[in-house]
């Protein structure tokens, strides 16, 4: 399970978390939406200890991230896929050694190593491509690159940032089944930041709002669907007319 | 006015904190042999092997100068054979450790910080530690390891390529045989000559790494940001190049 407890989170003088509270049970999907810019990746950054919260605290497992020594994140980090914005391939790996990069660290014997690189390339129907430089594949092959990197480590919990930002919508389309396989065939418990709503419907079990550095607003797909909040109404149909606040969601609030 | 000042001062402050920050990490993640004493060995090749070309190049330029400078200058006033002598200490405790280092600064230094600010902004630095990898064990200690071993190696052969080349210079365009450019090139020898020049491209090493490393790592905003930082980078590791050379002649000579 992960908590968020009253998390604030400063960059200078903008303040782009202020009481970010959320709680994602196990097994579950959250996917957390909002403004390009509203602090949805710092959010997620804290869960792997990328970031420290200036206030507040990331709960994993009971473990607050930001008490952790380096061999406690280390543990934690072991436990916890991430998938980036833009892939983040090692451009000077091939995709076999990005994949088997995590799992050296683990200690994971070589032949294990190999039969995990084929299994999730595999789940992203990316068999062939263990040979391929990040340089050479397409920007949806990226992502499902890095995608196979988080699960070949078999994770309890997978993070994805803006999984389908800067992809057409039929390459978008299979990130997100390739989200859902993965859920339903290793059973992971997931956070997706997206402000794609396509993509929220299809892989969320619940949609949380973030909006000026707070929730603004938690339910499940129908839920959030039939909200009467003018804000998150505005957000998931998308338009430019409403009571939101789209600048100052983005930039959160400068002191 | 004051403001500015108290700005610049403050900055001042802040950016030798972060580099206090830096250095202790570095120093702790030498701890983590396991991750990169593996990796040490392809940054030797890359900073001190292909390095060995352009410190040929220079040494040997900088030996026939200095050979035929030393011969106009001394204008028949001074022995000829004397020409060895300002060519063997001439680069092996100056011209080889710091012409050497300030084009490794170039680079090496900008290499470093251009290849680490590109992986900052790309996160590439984040991807590594959410696989549970410490990013200075992994791409920091083998590159600062293998600069400060390997300067030395590439200093000292370019001070013999440069020694090697004033004495074809002096051979072939002055009028000094082999025995005399040995006789002056001897003739104040000490082997402090040699390791002084060592200790200082050892230095000089290890600052550039660690000034790459730094930029590189503290790289924020996109390709902007990774060409100031790696001009940055090379700035500052020649000033103190200049800085450490001085440094070295005080404690040492």
């Amino acid at each position: 399970m992960i908590v968020f407890r009253n998390v604030h989170k400063r960059f200078g003088t903008k303040q782009v978390l202020q009481g970010f509270s959320l709680d994602v049970k196990e097994g579950e999907t959250m996917v957390v939406i909002g403004y390009s810019g509203s602090g949805k990746s710092v959010a997620l950054k804290h869960v792997v200890g990328l970031l420290a919260p200036d206030e507040g605290e990331v709960e994993v497992d009971g473990r607050i991230v930001h008490q952790l020594d380096r061999a406690g994140l280390v543990e934690l980090r072991s436990q916890i896929g991430f998938v980036f914005q833009f892939a983040a391939l090692f451009d000077s790996m091939t995709v076999r050694e990005n994949l088997a990069l995590g799992l050296r660290r683990q200690k994971v014997n070589s032949r294990t190593i190999e039969e995990r690189v084929r299994e999730s390339l595999a789940l992203v129907d990316l068999m062939g491509a263990e040979d391929r430089y990040p340089a050479e594949l397409s920007g949806g092959m990226r992502k499902r690159v890095g995608l196979a990197r988080a699960i070949a480590l078999r994770p309890r919990y997978l993070l994805y940032d803006e999984p389908t930002t800067g992809l057409d919508p039929v390459t978008a389309a299979v990130i997100n089944e390739l989200m859902v396989r993965t859920r339903e065939r290793l059973g992971v418990t997931g956070i997706v930041v997206t402000h794609d709503m396509t993509s929220a419907y299809r892989v969320a079990d619940r949609i949380a709002m973030l909006y000026r550095g707070a929730i603004r607003q938690v339910g499940t797909v129908e839920q959030v669907q039939r909200t009467h909040d003018p804000i998150v109404r505005q957000f998931i149909e998308g338009r430019p007319e409403g009571a939101a606040d789209a600048e100052g969601a983005a930039a959160g609030t400068t002191r | 006015m004051y403001n500015l000042v108290a700005v610049r001062v403050a900055g001042w402050i802040s950016a030798l904190g972060r580099a206090g920050h830096f250095l202790s990490d570095v120093t702790r993640s030498l701890r983590d042999v396991g991750t990169w004493a593996g990796l040490t060995a392809v940054q030797m090749r890359r900073i001190g092997v292909q390095s060995l070309p352009i410190a040929v190049f220079i040494s040997i330029f900088t030996g026939i100068v200095l050979a035929l400078l030393s011969s106009y200058s001394f204008t028949g006033a001074v022995p000829l054979y004397f020409v060895g002598t300002f060519v063997g200490k001439a680069m092996m405790l100056e011209l080889a450790p710091v012409l050497v280092g300030l084009a490794l600064a170039g680079r090496v230094g900008a290499n470093i910080a251009a290849e680490l600010g590109t992986m900052r902004v790309t996160e590439q630095v984040d991807a590594l530690e959410t696989l549970a990898y410490n990013p200075h064990a992994y791409l920091v200690v083998p590159r600062v390891v293998a600069a400060t071993s390997m300067f030395p190696v590439v200093v000292a052969l370019a001070m013999a390529v440069g020694m090697g080349a004033g004495w074809i210079a002096s051979i072939s365009l002055l009028e000094l045989s082999t025995p005399d450019f040995v006789k002056g090139l001897r003739l104040f020898y000490q082997f402090k000559d040699v390791w002084f020049g060592l200790v200082k491209a050892m230095s000089f090493g290890l600052v550039i790494a660690l000034i790459g490393c730094h930029k590189g790592l503290s790289t924020r905003g996109g390709a902007e940001g990774v060409g100031r930082e790696t001009t940055s980078a090379v700035v500052l590791s020649a000033e103190m190049i200049l800085v450490l050379d001085a440094f070295w002649a005080v404690v040492l000579l």
